[in-house]
């Protein structure tokens, strides 16, 4: 048989062109098509990646050589891996710089650009996107290849899915601080650059997808299924939340499909639903992979997994409505919501319990090992703020909480708690892995980050709880006569110490951040490690392990 | 039919489905003859039993 290779690798070379060419054309429209400046400068953003990518792809630099099919493509997995690391310290900065203005509002310094409304969906879409959405593009092509025992579908598309979805970021970024934004949030970024995330998603399915049919393996483990959950449902989300009508195609402009409480409802539906399935169901297939790997034991109950992935799935999507308590939404769709966001208890809780036990037998590696500690921390943030979420869905506590620091702590404690410590454990167990390192550069300064973020998301939450009730009961407190007790500002004067302890948390979490940056770089560098003998043989590559002592 | 008629029916017939998904999905998960057949796959795609490689490198398949 004749070895078309060669053949189907200039058909994938030409075809990788032509979209390039395709996209360099759009951008250019784009650019001298709209009088709109910021339109404008997208446009020349899109173009000139898209010459980059094409002239990437014309000189073969990244190309897969003929003997790379017998291994892993892990070539877009380390620019995700690194592009996490510079966007989640990119966005926890912005965070604590909002976290002080609210405590000393002049460190806005009246410039239109640095203004808390432009500054805090940048910090939104930097930490949940932008760092999260490359971990978890990072860790699910990862792990679809290992554990279907596959290589990476797709010759150009993968490298498309990573960079095209950098240039999204930095599309949305630049927008929001030059004032461009849709208003829905998490789902800011206007109609051109929602359409561009859509073409890469799709990608990233197909991708996944392919992967999954040519496994080597009879069964898809369960990690795959929380991340394919995950694509699956952000895509719907996307197109549903995002329809829009452009004003013109050369203006940045547009308006949503929905008014009135069906445009809250369908925001609403998207914005839970980003924390479901982006920042839970992701994040979930991170953890059924990498604690059972790093702690070298299978999953604790593979039955429970089963179990875990569609009750969490089925219910997730209906709880939306609690975000909508007491305001023109029916009656019974916030009582759905309530009633499905309890019902969120039990999968919740029995996955969390799958996560903590699978160290059952070696709960040593909690004391020996920083990574373990991170990953099985954070699963234990997850099993506390999503008890916290489903008790805040219950009207009556809505009624106090809604609206206050409350919310924005219980939104701290499983982002920073839940979804950055999973991450952290998956970057630093990724790194040496994917550049064939005997180790990270220091198991010690991972001790360092553990002991630092935590310390600070502890100074965060608990300065929000408190800052929270407070603001709830002086909001609702009335006199004798039946007067108001306390004017708005009253409410505002008493929160600042709080907000101080808050935005000193915050920049503990930041150091913690720049203390795995230099870690990761160490190690990537190719750095001797300084405290090989402390690390366990899992923070090997696979291909310089050393067998078990025994 | 009435609002209240198709409301109350859809109501039922969902709260049936659900119950028959949850059903569906524990007697998938929990019937005997798959347990030992869920523990072989997740032990397979972890490469868990391959915890004693001869040489160092060995301790993961690849793609092929």
């Amino acid at each position: 048989m004749t070895d078309t290779t060669p053949e189907r690798h200039a058909f994938a070379d030409g075809m990788a062109v032509l979209a390039a060419a395709v996209f360099a054309l759009l951008g250019l429209a784009l650019t001298f098509g709209s009088r709109d400046p910021a339109m404008a400068f997208h446009g020349a953003l899109i173009a000139a990646a898209a010459i980059l990518g094409g002239l990437a792809v014309l000189s073969g630099v990244g190309a897969p050589k003929k003997e790379d099919r017998d291994t892993y493509m892990d070539g877009p997995i380390r620019v995700a891996t690194i592009a996490a690391v510079v966007w989640g310290i990119a966005g926890f900065i912005v965070g604590d710089l909002l976290a002080w203005q609210m405590a000393v509002p002049a460190l806005n310094f009246d410039i239109p650009w640095l203004s808390f409304g432009r500054l805090r969906p940048l910090h939104t879409s930097a930490v949940i996107f932008a760092f999260g959405g490359n971990v978890l593009i990072a860790t699910s092509l990862y792990v679809v290849q290992r554990t279907s025992h596959a290589r990476l579908a797709g010759r150009w598309s993968p490298w498309f899915v990573v960079w095209g979805y950098q240039v999204f970021i930095a599309i949305a970024g630049t927008g929001y601080l030059l004032g461009i934004t849709q208003s829905k949030e998490y789902a800011e970024p206007e109609w051109y650059a929602d359409l561009f995330l859509t073409v890469i998603w799709v990608v990233y399915l197909l991708i996944f997808l392919a992967t999954l049919a040519k496994r080597r393996e009879p069964h898809i483990y369960v990690a795959n299924w929380f991340y394919l959950a995950f694509i699956v449902t952000v895509a719907m989300l996307h197109l549903v939340n995002n329809a829009a009508v452009p004003v013109s195609f050369f203006e940045t402009k547009s308006y949503i499909a929905y008014s009135g409480v069906q445009d809250a409802m369908t925001q609403w539906w998207y914005g839970h639903n980003a924390v479901g399935f982006f920042l839970t169901a992701g994040f979930l297939g991170i953890m059924y992979y990498f604690i059972p790997k790093r702690v070298e034991r299978p999953v604790y109950s593979y039955r429970l997994s089963i179990v875990h992935f569609w009750t969490l799935i089925f219910i997730y999507i209906w709880a939306g409505p609690h975000h909508l308590h007491y305001t023109a939404l029916p009656d019974w769709a916030q009582t759905l919501g309530m009633t499905f966001s309890i019902m969120l208890w039990m999968p919740s809780w029995g996955g969390m319990i799958n996560g903590l036990m699978t160290l059952a037998g070696a709960w040593d590696k909690l004391r020996t090992d920083p990574v373990v500690r991170l990953l099985v921390v954070s699963v234990a943030f997850y099993g506390m703020s999503t008890f916290e979420g489903p008790l805040m869905s219950i009207k009556a506590v809505n009624s106090l909480s809604h609206y206050t620091d409350w919310t924005i702590g219980h939104v701290h404690s499983g982002a920073l708690g839940w979804v950055a410590m999973v991450s952290f454990g998956a970057i630093y167990c990724l790194v040496p892995w994917l550049w064939n390192r005997k180790g990270l550069y220091s198991i010690r300064l991972v001790e360092w980050h553990f002991w630092i973020s935590t310390i600070g998301i502890l100074l965060y939450i608990t300065a929000m709880w408190v800052s929270g009730i407070t603001q709830g009961l002086m909001w609702r407190a009335y006199d004798k006569l039946g007067f108001l007790q306390y004017s708005f500002i009253e409410t505002v004067e008493a929160m600042k110490p709080y907000y101080v302890i808050r935005a000193v948390g915050g920049l503990l979490f930041v150091i913690g951040g720049f203390i795995m940056a230099y870690n990761i770089w160490r190690t990537i560098r190719g750095d001797e490690a300084v405290d090989l003998a402390e690390q366990p043989r899992v923070a090997a590559a696979p291909s310089v392990r050393l067998s078990p002592a025994e | 039919m009435s609002y209240e008629t198709v409301a109350s029916i859809s109501q039922v017939t969902s709260l049936l489905l659900f119950i028959g998904m949850f059903v569906a999905v524990l007697a998938y998960a929990l019937w005997p003859s798959n347990g030992a057949r869920f523990e072989a796959a997740q032990r397979s795609a972890l490469d868990l039993d391959r915890k004693n490689p001869a040489q160092p490198g060995q301790g993961e398949r690849g793609p092929r």
